[in-house]
């Protein structure tokens, strides 16, 4: 009896062809991560006074030349987007480093004795039952909005999950035995933090980073959609969500149509990046 | 020459939240050179009397020392463990030289010794069986300053052949360097085979 190959087909083999799990996981890492530069890079490159306004072609419906449409003062809905999306991704970047920095300094920290346990532990009991908007609102309100205030405020509400993980993760390392007999052979706990602890830790911060990513970004835009974030001339979706909500009833389905779409897009993206990166660095979770 | 002497004098363990003591007054001595065998029953507490001699075990009654002539200053403690289960003593994520350097740098011809094959050093240790992860641990555990060594069933997941070479390595190094060692094992006729003197863990150990 022959091996049925075509029965044991992966139903995306259009796509991929015969590569190997790891081969598609790396493609689709890249791909997503140059989509995700490009738009950051290119919004970079935007100058908002560019976006010139232009009132013989306001409101006009998408077409080939505006592929977003135009607002009431006739700019380009394109560049807006392109350039609220780049704003977004870097805002996210900033948070997401910044939450994983307290996560990984917290998880450190509660290996450091009994009390220090308790501490970080009560801590994230604490912030995990005060809602996340509410709390972004009033850090950000404090520091007077703008983006320093909407980065520390998703930071200081989203290191929880990974502190958690990386709390247990040393706490079961710290239990194995290699780690026992390291410290029988004479080595010291900071000795075992560098070379036991954090090459095995290191695989869970970087996915837990980027893990954060699309939660800061959406954070970012409602609570900007909200006026508690960034500032209205700022070129943020929020903002521009916000704006288009005016001329909705009119028939300009395009304004949020569009930019809200993206948002989803890039925050879909990132979840993929994370997903696949958790698969390559940690193939025993692949199945869960 | 007497040089020095482990001694654990009147041990008592009990699990944390429990009444009923594992070890009750026990008392055991090793001398140097010394290849003392240790024999009981399944859950009689031997190996926690390994954890508890080698310094794995913090929280029991009685004390253990070490008599030695030289006053030893190094960070590394004289009394080595070498576990039944090698593989659980390797970090997964460390390749075989690292795990070998972590305790001292093992000259090439132990490494020929006990058949170690120069491309084993860059494997990691799932890419290794049980018998030559078992090798390697013993290596890890003779460190220069290492004095008494606690083989908690060491051989027993191992096939003859690879026991007899095992055994027969670590008793010439053995008796070269004066160490001593700790045999425990509920395998009586290894033990009767490699020791100089048996303990019962019954006898002694008065729960």
């Amino acid at each position: 009896m022959s091996f049925d190959k075509e029965r044991f087909k992966s139903p995306y083999s259009f796509l991929f062809g015969n590569m190997n799990l790891r081969t598609k996981t790396l493609l689709i890492i890249s791909l997503v991560g140059f989509v995700l530069l490009a738009i950051a890079i290119n919004s970079f490159f935007i100058n908002v006074d560019n976006i010139t306004t232009n009132f013989a072609i306001k409101n006009s419906q998408p077409s080939l030349q505006h592929p977003f449409g135009t607002d009431w003062m006739g700019r380009d809905m394109f560049s807006r987007t392109i350039k609220g999306l780049g704003l977004s991704i870097v805002i996210g970047g900033l948070a997401s480093i910044l939450s994983a920095i307290i996560a990984v300094f917290l998880g450190l920290s509660s290996t450091l004795g009994r009390y220090f346990d308790h501490a970080v532990n009560s801590m994230t009991d604490l912030f995990l039952s005060i809602p996340h908007i509410l709390l972004i609102i009033l850090v950000s309100i404090s520091l007077g909005g703008g983006i320093s205030g909407i980065v520390v405020g998703i930071s200081l509400t989203h290191w929880i999950p990974l502190t958690r993980v990386l709390r247990a993760e040393i706490k079961q390392i710290n239990t194995s035995t290699y780690v026992k007999l390291s410290k029988n052979f004479g080595r010291t706990k900071l000795w075992i933090a560098k070379n036991h602890l954090l090459p095995l830790l290191i695989p869970q911060i970087v996915v837990g980073t980027i893990l954060v990513f699309p939660h800061a970004i959406m954070h970012e835009a409602s609570v900007t959609f909200l006026g508690f974030g960034l500032s209205p001339h700022e070129p943020a979706i929020g903002i521009i969500l916000a704006e288009s909500m005016k001329y909705l009833s009119n028939g300009s389905w395009w304004l949020a149509f569009f930019p809200g779409l993206s948002l989803l897009i890039i925050v879909l993206l990132f979840d993929l990046i994370g997903d696949n990166l958790q698969k390559l660095l940690d193939p025993t979770q692949a199945n869960e | 020459m007497f040089m020095a002497e482990l001694k654990a004098n009147n041990i008592s363990f009990k699990y944390n939240g429990t009444n009923e003591w594992i070890l009750k007054d026990l008392s055991i001595s090793l001398k140097d050179s010394q290849v003392k065998g240790l024999i009981g029953e399944s859950g009689g507490g031997k190996s926690t009397l390994c954890k508890i001699l080698a310094g794995y075990e913090d929280y029991f009654e009685g004390e253990v020392k070490i008599d030695d002539l030289n006053t030893n200053s190094s960070k590394i403690n004289p009394v080595q463990l070498i576990f039944q289960h090698p593989e659980k003593t390797m970090n997964p994520k460390w390749k075989m030289k690292r795990s070998l350097d972590e305790s001292w740098e093992v000259s090439d011809d132990i490494l020929e010794k006990f058949g170690i094959k120069e491309n084993w050093l860059n494997r990691w240790s799932n890419e290794l069986s049980g018998g030559e992860l078992q090798k390697f641990s013993i290596i890890r555990a003779l460190n220069p300053k290492t004095k008494f060594l606690i083989a908690d069933e060491i051989t027993t997941m191992l096939d003859a052949v690879t026991q007899v070479q095992i055994w027969k390595l670590l008793l010439s190094i053995a008796k070269k360097r004066k160490i001593g060692i700790l045999v425990v094992s509920h395998d009586k006729e290894l033990v009767h085979e490699v020791c100089d003197e048996i303990a019962h863990l019954n006898d002694i150990n008065h729960v």
